[in-house]
Parts: C-alpha cells; structure tokens; sequence
C-alpha cells in the first residue's frame, strides 16, 4: 500500500520520463536506448555534436517520430494526451515555416493560445493577456504588428519563443534556441530560462555550445546516438565525457576552464 | 457586340442581361461559386497545392459521366472521384520511389484519360464541352441546386475551421505539438478542394477550374500581409470577376469560362505590376516607409 502509493507519487513527479527509447530512419539507427528523467523545476542541457540524435529525441518526445522500441511519458501521460492538456510547448531546430505567410507576430504567438481555446479559436481576454505577457517577456512587443516575413532572425527565434511562453506549458523542448542570436538576445533568453525554472516549468535544451550548460543547466545529458552520461552539470561536465561526446576533439577546444565571459 | 452598340447607355449594358432569366441565374451561380472557390483558394496557395488543385479537377471527370449515366447527381460522383485519386496519390507516393508531382500529374491525366474514353463509349446526352468548358450560361435547375449546396456546404466548413486551417497551412508541426488532429485536417482540406472543384467546373469547366483555385489567391496575396484580409480580397476579386466574365461572355459572345479566367488573370496582372508592397513597379516611397 504504501509502496504503490510511492510509486504513484513519483511518477506524477517526473515531467519528463523517457525508457530506453530506439529510433530508426527505415533503418538507420538514429538513437538507442535513451532513457531520461526530469522533474519539474529544472533545465537540462541536452549535448552532442551535429548528427548525435538531438533533433530526433525531441521528435521522438513530441511523437513525431515513431520510436521503434521504447516508452515515453510527460507528466505521466502518454504524449498525445499530454499534447491535449498543452502541457508541452516545442520549438522545432528550423521553424521550417513559410516567411512570406500573412501573419502578424501577434498572431503567431496567438497560435500558442489555440489548444486551450474553443472550437472557433476565439482569443478571450484571458488569451490576449497571455500573448501580450509574452511578447513583452521576449521583449517583441513593439514589434507585434509587424508580418512575421519582416523580422530577423534572432527576432524570429524570440516569436517562436513567445509562441511557446503564450501555451504555458509546464515542459519545454527547446531544439538549439541559441543558433543564429546575437548575444544580446542570448542573455535575454537564458535569463528568461532560468525564470521558466524558478516557475516550476521543466525545459529540455539541446545546444552545442557548452558555456551555455555550465551557466544555466541543473542537468546536463551528454548523447551520441544514446545517452553516454547523465546527471548534474558539475558532475558530468570532465573531460572524459566530452571527448567521448564530441567524437575524440580535445575537450578544451570545446570548453575553457573559464566560462561565458572568455567566450562570449 | 451587335447588343452593345445598339445600347444607349452603361447602364443599359448593366441592366439589359439582367431581364434575362438565364442571365441571372449565370451571374448568382458565377458570383458565388467564384467567391467559395477564392476563399479556398487562400489556403490552395499558401499550402503549395496548386498541383493538387488541377490534380482533382481533372480527375473528378470519369465521376462526372458515371453519374450522368446513372442518374445520379453529378456531383456525388465527382467528389468520390476527386476524393478516390487523392487517396490513390497519396497510396502510390507511400508505396513507391516515384517522386510527388510525378504521381500527381500521372493519378489525374489517367483519371482524365478514363473520363475522356467513358464519355465517348457511353454516348449518353452528356454534352463533352459542357462538362469541359463549363456553361454557366446554359445551366439548369438541378444542378443549380447542387451547386448551391456544395457551396454553402464548403462554406460553412471553411468558416468553422478557419483558424485550424490556417494553422495547418502555416505550421503543422506547431499544430500537432498542441494536441490538434491535422491528419484529419489535411483530408478535410482535400475534401473541401474536391466539393470546390465540383462547384467551379460548373462555370468554368475542368480545363480551368484549377485557376479558380489558385488566381484570386495569389492575387490577394499581393495585396495584403494579413490572413484576414487575404481572405476577403480574394473573395471579392474572385467574385467580381467572374460578374464581369459573364457580361463580357454575353455582350461580345464569347466563351463564358475563358471570359471569366482571362478576367481574373488581367486582375493579377494588375496586382503583379501596381501592388503597393509587393508589385513589381512598386513606388519608391513604400520601400522607404
Ligand atoms: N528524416 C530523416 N531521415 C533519415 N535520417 C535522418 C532524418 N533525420 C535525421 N536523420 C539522421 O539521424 C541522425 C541524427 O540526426 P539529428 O537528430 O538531426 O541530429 P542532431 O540534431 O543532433 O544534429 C543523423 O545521422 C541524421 O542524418
Ligand atoms: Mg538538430
């Protein structure tokens, strides 16, 4: 009695629970036994070089991808459920969207809003105040008239972002958000991440830049084509593990012994 | 051209067809079979499924004769036909190595092809050119019914899912990653092309009824940078050409279809050169605005 109640307690814990997870591309093996567990309250720094998998994890754990092999659960639920409930908020490597679409900023970040809104998808004040919040989270807001073609592409990453904000979602995957952004824009963001922990959301982040991990990631999960090391930041983080993770470079090509400030 | 120079006034030239009960029933029918077709054709545009669009039109044809030769409405076996190649396309894409718009433009030539044979084996009252050109002009009760159907249906329906669908057209994967069904959106599009398709091959035939798809969409598109916006001038360009097609088809004789898409392009063309963001002899003082 006791035990199962323990069991059920912590399954509603975990945000995020991946078991031994396998994707293959008709054939290919792209991952292997991923396993990951992230509670609520924490980012998480998911590292590996270009072709590690870390596009495909994320896809496997929106079920965009069909793992071959492999459980997958967020807040405890199968991902389509969860999906339902907006309890996760994806924002893909490339938008891979149509610039040229008629749309405003404001209606993109809107598009965050339309899983909790009924069936016409008419925004209510509630959802006007959410989109609104997160454009001025992202720092978008006098540009929220502006069709989305005409933005930048750090401005655009930051829309995206806002889109992700706007759902309020308890998990966010986040794939390489810091691609392509000035540095400005990077502060922005990561002091943004560290808001979203404090709030108890939980944020999957896949980067290949690791002064990002040691600034702002709890947990940090090293992959190649499976998981080679989990755990916290300062724990995981030696040289052993990031020469395994990148292939054989010299881990401090990688990372100095100082952070950010050597880097950026 | 005889009834138009013998014509006192521009009002005269207005007002003369309408005592005509054909005409009138030619303009409402036109009007809005023009306007459904425009509104859809946002979506056709800005999904990239202008291929799509002529793929259906086509193969709705051996539906159409089956159905005449079975009494049935014309339109039941037009939508199970252009539904029936769209499953077929997208079943010899999955199934085989053979690239998109090779099977697309293979599917609809061979439904086309089916059509064309049907037609002449079965020799029925079915008139080819009517069915190939469209004749709004000579069009009869029932299928004016039909047709008033199928566009209230599809409007409907685009008026209900207006927002999912346009999300589906932007960004699917957003849409999946928020719990919303675009499988099912991807199939409700198709239908909704196929029924459309049905409705414009009234007024403008098979050959053409893919411009009804596609040009009021791609003019409006010049037009504005916002999907509402896209949604009415497409419309109303859609619309109004297709009134004035069918005056200029009844004044100087001419074929009602060809009338009413040679419209509707001279529309864009006037939009590819004048829009004011995106035309090509766009005024310098927008650039710097
Ligand atoms: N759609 C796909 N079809 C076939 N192979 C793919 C596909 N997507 C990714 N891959 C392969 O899977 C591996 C992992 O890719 P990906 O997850 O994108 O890596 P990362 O995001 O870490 O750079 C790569 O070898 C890539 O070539
Ligand atoms: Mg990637």
């Amino acid at each position: 009695m006791m035990n199962s109640l323990k069991t059920n307690n912590q399954i509603e814990e975990m945000r995020i629970e991946a078991d031994q997870v396998c994707v293959d591309y008709n054939g290919t093996v792209a991952l292997y036994d991923a396993s990951l567990r992230l509670k609520s309250g924490c980012i998480c720094g998911l590292v590996g070089m270009n072709g590690a998998g870390k596009s495909t994890f994320f896809k496997a754990l929106m079920g965009f991808v069909r793992p071959s092999r492999g459980i997958i659960r967020i807040n405890g639920l199968e991902v389509p459920k969860a999906q339902r409930n907006q309890a996760v908020a994806y924002v893909p490597q490339n938008e891979g969207i149509d610039c040229s679409f008629p749309t405003s900023v404001w209606d993109v970040v809107m598009m965050g809003r339309y899983g909790s809104m009924n069936f016409l998808r008419i925004p209510s004040a509630s959802d006007r105040k959410a989109v609104w919040h997160a454009l001025e989270r992202v720092e978008l807001i006098d540009l929220r008239k502006r069709p989305i073609g005409t933005l930048s592409g750090g401005q655009r990453k930051r829309a995206f972002l806002a889109r992700a904000i706007a759902q309020r979602a308890s998990v966010l995957l986040l794939d390489e958000p810091f691609t392509g952004v000035d540095v400005r824009t990077e502060k922005l963001m990561s002091e943004l991440f560290i808001q979203f922990r404090n709030e108890g959301r939980t944020i999957l982040i896949s980067t290949h830049d690791l002064s990002h991990v040691r600034d702002f990631c709890d947990l940090v999960v090293l992959i190649n084509k499976t998981v080679l090391a989990y755990g916290e930041t300062s724990e995981i983080f030696t040289d052993e593990n990031l020469t395994r993770t990148f292939g054989g470079m010299p881990p401090d090509l990688l990372s100095g012994p100082t952070s950010s400030e050597s880097l950026s | 051209m005889i009834s138009l120079l013998s014509s006192a006034s521009p009002i005269s030239w207005l007002l003369d067809p309408l005592s005509h009960d054909f005409m009138r029933r030619a303009l409402m029918v036109s009007a809005l079979v023009g306007g459904v077709c425009g509104l859809l054709s946002c979506y056709m545009t800005l999904k990239g499924w202008a291929l799509m669009g002529d793929a259906v039109s086509h193969a709705v044809m051996p539906g159409v004769v089956v159905a005449y030769a079975l009494g049935l409405p014309f339109s039941i076996g037009a939508f199970v036909f252009g539904v029936g190649s769209v499953a077929l396309i997208g079943f010899v894409k999955q199934k085989s190595r053979v690239k998109e718009d090779t099977v697309i433009g293979l599917v609809f030539t061979g439904f086309f092809a089916l059509g064309l044979v049907l037609v002449s084996k079965i020799r029925s009252n079915i008139d080819l050119m009517h069915i190939l050109f469209g004749s709004p002009l000579g069009i009869s009760g029932s299928d004016v019914n039909q047709t008033l159907i199928i566009s209230g249906l599809v409007t409907v329906i685009l008026l209900l899912f207006r927002r999912d669908l346009m999300l589906y057209c932007f960004d699917a994967t957003h849409a999946r990653s928020i719990g919303i069904n675009t499988g099912l959106l991807h199939y409700l599009l198709l239908s909704l092309l196929s029924l459309a398709a049905v409705a414009g091959l009234q007024t403008v035939g098979i050959i053409l009824v893919v411009a009804m798809l596609i040009t009021p969409g791609a003019t409006a598109y010049l037009l504005t940078d916002r999907f509402d916006r896209m949604n009415v001038l497409a419309i109303l360009s859609s619309s109004i050409s297709s009134i004035i097609g069918v005056y200029l088809s009844y004044w100087f004789d001419i074929e009602t279809g060809g009338s009413i898409v040679l419209v509707q392009t001279l529309i864009f063309l006037v939009a590819f050169l004048f829009a004011p963001r995106y035309g090509i002899l766009k005024s310098n003082s927008s650039i710097a605005s």
